[in-house]
């Protein structure tokens, strides 16, 4: 845990000393709702729309980072030295995941707030509470795959290309379930909470990807 | 030798045994070829899966050649049947492609997944970590065949005739023979394949080995970078 918690507080201060990642990952998703605004013509949109736009420009987002995950490690050998520290590897998962996720939810703390201002027909507030859940649970997914994904690709040639052809077709499920989960909530008139059923399914997604990243990241970082 | 018989046997009794479908005709016909190559891919992607986590308990490279030709193969058979799934649908439904049948959505995605498995093959030069990465991503992705079909089917209605289900379906007992009896077919020719892929590419092993013995290191030209474990 304490060695989780060193990787993940170096990979925040390089973030907030460089500024590389999240800067590119909020301009990127205030670009997108524009090119979606001219691209689909209407002024506002809600319901199962919005909810599509919403979640697609995030999926985007977050290939961003994914891409990025591990280049520090892969390039300034950061790799040969956690594999010399005494330390269980499970926990650069831990932190990389970690890390993941706060970009995520920084991301969303102020990309959310845009999409409502830009984009969205109906008010924002009192599908909120709901809607933070279900992002919670699609960010969890994401960096768990991410972080998966992003340590598979950083050691191929091609990795930008590699990364989004994995992560993408892997990442559908959680898509799914969070496009329509949201949809309701973004509806005029729509309801407070999402449906159990995805939130069940998003939840289901995250504990197996968990797991599998736990038990096959060990042979991820052989050397 | 068994895997000729169950074809031939299957393909008689399609053809001559099978009743016709009674509002979609000789057409239906195309489903005892559909139907099994789908379910055959899809079992030969998670045995793929289940083959390369023998690989990363043992560390025998044999393992990763293993699953390799059994998702090789799952891939070629998905595409046949996606493609005979194209004309059926098509035939039956009046369009090629229908977006709000689960099965087929899935079916697509499970397939679009594992086309990339090759090509990460092909950027991983280091053989050792190739076999290892891909192994890493053969069970990720069999893990992700049944997780994808539920999440699926959730956001979608049923279209798609189920054939298999918990109660037997709703098929007349001699097209279930029939179905059933391709479905032994082709699994037959699955395994069939595999095998003979799997000697063909462990005798080309052999033999460049072999010659190398033989001519020396310089008598064998160097292989080309590949997708296949080496």
């Amino acid at each position: 845990m304490r060695a989780a918690g060193a990787v993940l507080r170096k990979d925040l201060l390089l973030e907030l000393r460089t500024l590389e990642t999240l800067p590119a990952m909020i301009l990127f998703s205030i670009t997108t709702f524009v090119i979606f605004h001219f691209a689909l013509g209407p002024g506002t949109i809600a319901g199962q729309l919005a909810a599509g736009v919403l979640v697609a420009t995030l999926l985007f987002a977050a290939m961003l980072a994914i891409n990025r995950l591990f280049v520090a490690e892969r390039e300034q050998g950061g790799f040969e030295a956690f594999l010399l520290a005494p330390v269980d590897r499970s926990s650069l998962l831990l932190a990389k995941v970690a890390a993941l996720f706060a970009f995520l939810v920084v991301l969303e703390v102020i990309a959310v707030p845009a999409f409502a201002i830009l984009l969205l027909a109906p008010s924002i507030g009192p599908g909120l509470g709901g809607l933070v859940v279900l992002l919670a649970l699609v960010d969890v997914a994401l960096a768990v795959i991410g972080t998966l994904v992003s340590a598979i690709a950083v050691q191929t040639r091609a990795r930008d290309l590699i990364g989004p052809i994995i992560g993408l077709p892997l990442l559908i499920p959680a898509l799914i379930a969070a496009a329509r989960g949201a949809a309701p909530l973004l509806a005029t008139h729509g309801h407070r909470f999402p449906s159990g059923r995805w939130l069940a399914i998003l939840a289901l997604y995250d504990v197996v990807f968990a797991l599998l990243s736990y038990a096959l990241f060990d042979f991820l970082l052989e050397d | 030798m068994a895997t000729i018989a169950t074809i031939t046997a299957a393909l008689v009794l399609v053809f001559f045994y099978a009743p016709l479908d009674s509002d979609q005709g000789f057409v239906q016909k195309i489903f005892y070829i559909h139907v099994p190559l789908a379910i055959v891919s899809l079992c030969g992607f998670v045995f793929g899966g289940l083959l390369a986590i023998g690989h990363l308990r043992t560390g025998d490279r044999s393992w990763d050649m293993r699953s390799y030709v059994a998702i090789h193969m799952s891939l070629i058979f998905g595409i046949a049947a996606l493609v005979a799934g194209l004309i059926w649908a098509k035939a039956s439904w009046g369009h090629w492609w229908v977006w709000d049948d689960p099965t087929l959505v899935s079916f697509l995605i499970v397939l679009l997944l594992f086309a990339t498995y090759q090509p990460l093959r092909f950027s991983i030069e280091d053989p050792e970590r190739q076999a290892r990465y891909a192994s890493a991503f053969a069970i990720v992705a069999a893990a992700f065949v049944p997780l994808n079909f539920i999440a699926v089917r959730l956001a979608q209605g049923f279209v798609h005739p189920r054939v298999l289900t918990l109660t037997g379906g709703n098929l007349p007992g001699s097209m279930r023979l029939t179905f059933l009896v391709s479905l032994a077919g082709i699994a037959l020719l699955f395994a069939a394949l595999w095998k003979y892929e799997l000697a063909a590419k462990n005798a080309r092993i052999q033999l460049r080995r072999l010659r190398r013995e033989l001519l020396g290191e310089d008598a064998v030209r160097p292989l080309r970078r590949s997708a296949a474990p080496s």
